[in-house]
């Protein structure tokens, strides 16, 4: 992937690659937080600002920290108080300065530190050996197509409440199959890049 | 001591079917039953180590900053696990790639380090921590042999279904995992609704 395209990047992260439904990451909030379009909007947008913070963030602390001093047998443990310090941090931000949003975000932020779509997502951009800009587009991509995944997601399991599910299939049974079906309808997106 | 620690997780509690934990590498990982089983391995292994550390420096760690540290020694076993696998076992460690990191990030073991590990002694830990492990790696090799027998018509690379068997590419690619967890855990209910009758 080293020297691809912003452009090929974006459509890639999006939609062929999405992190949710070809790559299972962030299934936890996937099937957590999907049960109406609202608060799934919400997850999408604490994800999206995470993510796209975090691999910045993390893509800095591996090139200038972790390279020079050699030592990156350690880049999981650093990742990992990176992503839970910028969270805490975002928390603080956020309720000084706009509390509106904090209201909007609320349960939701606390819960990103343990999402693996934000550590994967920096492990990944090291794996492909992204400079900054690659690293910037494909961070936000990605979390737009987890975000698009999870409101899709939610917007049909809205429509499932009220539908006749056989009674062993109700819960996570009959999401987990909406959700077979919505990877199969992403798979129609292989080999567009 | 209790055996109960060591048993429960395994089927009562079983973190996949009944508590409906680490789903990303549960659904990542199955596609054989190898990989199954070498994920449930390396995470019972992760498990069992950082509730023992968790539970041995439980009067140490304040309980303000608790998450942090869990999430510390955590990391630390998922280093280790994640270099001894890379030495020993290399097609396994390429089969699983990024999801051997991202064992720091599964739900199961910060939710028995929270818990579990964080009120009890080290020897209980310890049992609910390979417990735990042994319920996920079943749950896991279950899911991985569904999926290996139905796509490709072997389990363990050992075909079952003979040469007329036109395997079910589906079941190996992402959305058979959705679709194999969905209809286990139905049946699973089901199992459990004939019980209660």
């Amino acid at each position: 992937m080293e020297g691809a395209s912003i452009f090929v990047i974006i459509v890639s992260a999006i939609f062929v690659n999405n992190f949710v439904l070809s790559r299972f990451l962030g299934i936890c909030p996937f099937l957590g937080v999907s049960k109406q379009v609202e608060t799934a909007f919400g997850m999408g947008m604490a994800v999206t600002f995470v993510m796209t913070l975090a691999g910045i963030l993390t893509y800095f602390v591996h090139t200038f920290i972790l390279i020079p001093l050699n030592l990156g047998y350690l880049e999981l443990v650093a990742f990992i108080l990176v992503i839970a310090s910028l969270v805490q941090f975002v928390e603080i931000v956020l309720q000084k300065t706009s509390p509106t949003l904090y209201q909007a975000l609320g349960v939701f932020l606390p819960l990103i530190t343990t999402n693996c779509a934000v550590l994967g997502l920096a492990l990944l951009n090291i794996q492909y050996e992204f400079n900054l800009l690659q690293t910037i587009a494909h961070s936000a991509s990605a979390a737009i197509g987890f975000s698009l995944a999870i409101i899709l997601f939610a917007g049909i399991r809205e429509k499932l409440e009220i539908a006749d599910v056989p009674k062993p299939f109700r819960g996570f049974p009959i999401a987990l199959i909406t959700a077979s079906l919505m990877s199969i309808a992403f798979l129609g997106f292989t080999g567009l890049v | 001591m209790d055996i109960k620690n060591l048993t429960k997780g395994i089927i009562k509690e079983n973190p996949i079917f009944i508590q409906v934990l680490g789903m990303c590498p549960t659904l990542a990982v199955t596609t054989s039953a190898i990989n199954g089983l070498g994920m449930g391995l390396a995470t019972t292994a992760v498990l069992a180590l950082s509730n023992v550390f968790i539970s041995m420096f439980r009067k140490v760690i304040p309980d303000k900053i608790r998450i942090p540290a869990f999430i510390v020694i955590i990391a630390s076993f998922v280093t280790i696990i994640g270099m001894l696998l890379e030495g020993y076992f290399v097609d396994l460690y390429k089969a699983l790639g990024l999801f051997i990191p991202l064992i720091v990030v599964n739900c199961i073991i910060l939710a028995r380090a929270e818990a579990f590990a964080f009120k009890n002694n080290v020897i209980d830990s310890l049992f609910d921590g390979i417990g735990n492990g042994i319920g996920f790696t079943l749950a896991l090799l279950l899911l991985g042999s569904v999926r290996e027998l139905l796509g490709a018509g072997s389990i363990f690379g050992i075909s079952l279904l003979g040469a007329a068997y036109k395997p079910a590419l589906i079941m190996i690619l992402p959305p058979g995992a959705f679709l194999a967890l969905g209809i286990l855990l139905a049946i699973n209910n089901k199992i459990k609704e004939r019980k209660t009758v």
